[in-house]
């Protein structure tokens, strides 16, 4: 348990992904089984301890401390668990020293506890710990680790720790429950993976490069647009279907009508839409992102939604069909599966993504600058004998983004990075005028970016920043607003969140605009001329 | 006969002893002021007279150019003021030169003890417990979750970072008076004989320190390394320098924090930083509770801090206790 809990902590404390991902490799590395396995599995919030809840460790503080005293600690602090083990009254040495528990121990006790007895044993195990150990049992009894962890982090973590792919993790974690002791025997000890032909598990995504200067030729690779929603991934195996995001997470519960639809046995990629006429898209087609976006993290569904937002899946792939796995085959013997598999799919909730019939690469480019739908996101140009190979594979899969939107926006705030960029003002807020800035209009924000700029950009762009700042609220500086930014974005959209009314999509810095007069910069109404919800 | 104790009054901007028409810590100019300690919040320049110890009084000259109208006061030793009050400074523990105040007038006794701590501190004099009817509290750590841990197992932190990571230096954030003096002189007490480096900002005051006979061991000035010579070494400098612009010419600096605050976690992230140490020269929770206790005084005012918790602590043990609402105190970056 002290290991977890230093782990914990240092955690915390590091805003780097590389050194969190070092910390945590060094843990799997060194830390026995099946402790290592239990840990994975709390950082990436795959433990439910039912009869203990963070009322159960209020309760206990109750009877332990002052509920004035309490009360007045927890305001300071901003954390139930962190106060409860601050403010925990360590015995005097105990007589009897128990060592503290380790993570394996904690967890069979925490699983074993009921409602009546969680109190007494919780607060044995306290009387066991140090104030760092009582935080990290506490966190793992009940959740929210707020450790910065996720579970793509955990899993870059576990392959670097014992040099295997990332890809390969990825398919066994899903195979595999805590502690995994299966995924340590392979990884650490080379042993035989764990079989998962015959589970609904997610098989990593095959992903795309950008295609940028490349330019190939059309008899080697086929064309078919990027569709603007979600990437996803269903599985119908062993009589089970599930829905999983690009990021491995199931989101079945998100797309129940998605899960019923799917009752043929096998694992198909697709772009996850939500049919729209009543967003300004086509009666039958997709709607914007905007429109799916009302659907997304949901973990229940109401029947309003399922009507107004009607999901549907557009199949790009076919991974395995009738227990065979497809993966190794070229794309176009795959391509052909996809198309006979159609017929036995509910036209419903499923079409297949176009294949786009282009004799030149010059007639592809003109296909593509003639993109009307605002469901496209660009094209995709994927080899015709590609396997499915999960990961980004050079050569196989390009994406070729439509041009992005610019809009000439003024620095408001900045703030500053985090890691090795934590003393430089490296992520800025920007606005537009509400009106004519000549007749003493506005600005307003309307948005954020943190990238497009070079190392170079960033020494002078932070100077700027320090020799403009007219306030200062903590981390951030407010400027003169005398710097424009030429911001690079996807889509823009209507928002209630933010005062301009506009959110942008993928906004970054494209260029620093030096040269220009801030008047020049552009208006909301420019903006708002290219929402298209 | 005068209600009890009317001959001290504590007014917005400070404590005022009327008979004498002297302040203590005042927070803006007056005639005559009586300073517990040189930090900012309580010692300020510009008064007509200053009564000090001769440390307090050396920080403020370095500070403040208080030079014209000091009367320096020995630890123990006893002054006497006009209108029949007496004042003795006693050893606070807190930074070089900290004093309780012990004002005595017709027959009653009040002990204002500035800022203070109970912890062994090699750089200044141990606090001492002094009897007193009325005892005028600091309470900048009045929260039952302040317990500092030992100043030990902390500094040790640093030397297992430095082990761990020889290639980066450990930058550590410490307020210039006090803090930065007595976190060199536990590293030098531990046994790290290595030169430390300072922030320009530092130097003035640690050389002070030195002057009175603390021992501080090779110190140099971080404007004359090379970033080389930096790695696996210890750099002191203000809280403000961390993620400064002048970090940069350090090896990649593991950003340590010495400070009372940094007990809780938030605390630590809010500042970046990635290696907290909680080392405070304020008393904590059990001091604070711990030396009311012991000086057990008929009523407890409070000046500064948290004072909501400790108020509700003399509740619970049947004691009395008010708040004082004070101007001008700032948490510390203690
Ligand atoms: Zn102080
Ligand atoms: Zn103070």
């Amino acid at each position: 348990m002290e290991r977890f809990a230093a782990l914990l902590d240092a955690l915390v404390y590091t805003t780097s992904r590389n050194a969190k991902l070092r910390l945590l490799a060094d843990y799997l590395r060194e830390t026995p089984d099946p402790d290592r396995g239990w840990a994975l599995a709390a950082l990436t919030d795959g433990l439910d301890f039912p009869a203990v809840k963070a009322s159960t460790v209020r309760g206990l503080m109750q009877e332990r401390v002052d509920p004035v005293l309490w009360t007045l600690s927890r305001d300071f602090v901003g954390d139930t668990a962190e106060t409860a083990s601050l403010l925990w009254p360590e015995p005097p040495v105990p007589a009897d020293v128990t060592p503290p528990p380790t993570v394996a121990e904690a967890v069979a006790q925490l699983a074993a506890m009921t409602r009546a007895s969680a109190p007494g044993e919780l607060a044995a195990m306290f009387d066991r710990l140090d104030s760092s150990g009582r935080y990290a049992l506490i966190k793992l009894a009940t959740g929210a680790m707020r450790a910065g962890v996720s579970a793509r982090l955990a899993k870059t973590a576990f392959a670097q720790a014992f040099d295997v792919s990332v890809e390969q993790v990825e398919e066994y974690w899903h195979a595999l429950a805590p502690p995994y002791a299966e995924l340590f025997a392979w990884a650490a000890h080379g042993q035989e993976p764990p079989d998962t032909a015959s589970m609904p598990l997610f098989r990593p995504f095959m992903l795309a490069h950008p295609l940028e200067e490349t330019v190939v030729d059309l008899t080697d690779y086929a064309a078919e647009w990027k569709w603007d929603g979600i990437r996803v991934q269903l599985a119908h195996v062993g009589g089970e279907t599930r829905a999983y995001s690009r990021s491995g997470d199931d989101i079945s519960a998100t797309f129940p009508e998605m899960i019923a639809a799917l009752q043929v046995p096998c694992v198909v990629d697709g772009e996850l839409l939500v049919r729209g006429s009543h967003q300004g898209g086509e009666e039958g087609g997709a709607a914007s992102f905007n429109a799916l976006q009302q659907r997304l993290g949901r973990k229940t569904v109401s029947k309003a939604m399922l009507a107004d937002y009607p999901a549907f899946v557009r199949l790009y792939d076919v991974l395995m069909l009738d227990g065979t796995d497809l993966r190794e085959m070229r794309w176009t013997e795959r391509r052909l599966r996809l198309e006979a598999l159609m017929a036995r799919l509910p036209a419903s909730h499923f079409d297949i993504s176009q294949v786009l019939e282009a004799d030149t690469f010059d007639a592809l480019a003109t296909i593509r600058e003639g993109a009307r739908d605002e469901a496209i996101e660009g094209l995709m140009l994927k080899r015709r004998d590609s396997p499915y190979i999960a990961g980004r594979r050079v050569g196989l899969w390009y994406k070729w983004k439509r041009d992005p939107l610019l809009v000439d926006c003024v620095l408001m705030y900045a703030q500053r990075g985090s890691g090795k960029r934590s003393s430089f003002y490296s992520d800025y807020t920007f606005g537009c005028w509400d009106g004519d800035p000549d007749a003493g209009a506005e600005l307003l924000p309307v948005g954020k970016a943190y990238s497009g700029f070079t190392d170079e950009e960033l020494k002078r762009i932070d100077r700027h920043v320090r020799q403009h700042t007219t306030n200062r609220f903590g981390p951030v500086r407010e400027t003169d607003r005398s710097l424009v930014f030429e911001v690079a974005f996807d889509s823009v959209h209507t928002s209630k969140r933010h005062k301009s009314g506009l959110a942008m999509r993928f906004p970054r810095i494209h260029r620093v605009r030096w040269d220009k007069p801030v008047h020049e910069a552009d208006r909301i109404e420019t903006l708002k001329a290219l929402i298209k919800d | 006969m005068a209600a009890a104790f009317s001959w001290i009054r504590p007014e917005p901007h400070g404590i005022h002893i009327v008979p004498a028409d002297a302040w203590i810590d005042p927070a803006r100019p007056v005639p005559r002021a009586l300073v517990t300690h040189g930090h900012a919040d309580h010692a300020r320049g510009g008064h007509g007279q200053t009564i000090a110890t001769p440390e307090t009084l050396a920080i403020m000259d370095l500070r403040y150019n208080t030079r014209e109208g000091t009367q320096p006061v020995a630890y123990g030793e006893t002054i006497r003021l006009a209108g029949g009050v007496e004042a003795t400074f006693i050893p606070a523990g807190h930074v070089l030169g900290s004093a309780q105040i012990l004002l005595e007038h017709a027959g009653e006794r009040v002990v204002i003890t500035g800022d203070y701590k109970r912890r062994h501190d090699p750089t200044c004099v141990a606090f001492e417990v002094t009897p007193c009817d009325v005892f005028i509290t600091e309470a900048t750590f009045g929260l039952p979750l302040f317990r500092h841990p030992p100043i030990t197992g902390e500094l040790a932190k640093i030397h297992q970072r430095l082990a761990a990571e020889p290639d980066r230096c450990v930058l550590v954030g410490a307020y210039a008076l006090g803090k930065a003096q007595r976190v060199i002189a536990e590293l030098r007490d531990m046994g790290y004989h290595d030169p430390i480096w300072l922030h320009g900002a530092m130097e003035r005051m640690c050389r002070l320190y030195q002057g009175w006979g603390v021992d501080l061991g090779d110190l140099r000035l971080v404007a004359d390394a090379k970033k080389d010579e930096l790695r696996g070494q210890v750099v002191v400098c203000p809280p403000g320098a961390l993620g400064d612009r002048w970090s940069r010419r350090l090896p990649d600096p593991v950003t340590a924090m010495a400070s009372g605050w940094m007990r809780v976690r938030q605390r630590a992230r809010q500042r970046g930083v990635e290696l907290p140490l909680v080392i405070s020269d304020h008393a904590d929770w059990d001091e604070l509770t711990a030396t009311v206790q012991e000086v057990n005084p008929a009523e407890t005012w409070i000046t500064h801090g948290r004072e909501e918790a400790l108020l509700r602590w003399h509740q619970l043990n049947q004691r009395k206790a008010r708040a004082l609402a004070l101007v001008g105190y700032e948490d510390e970056d203690d």
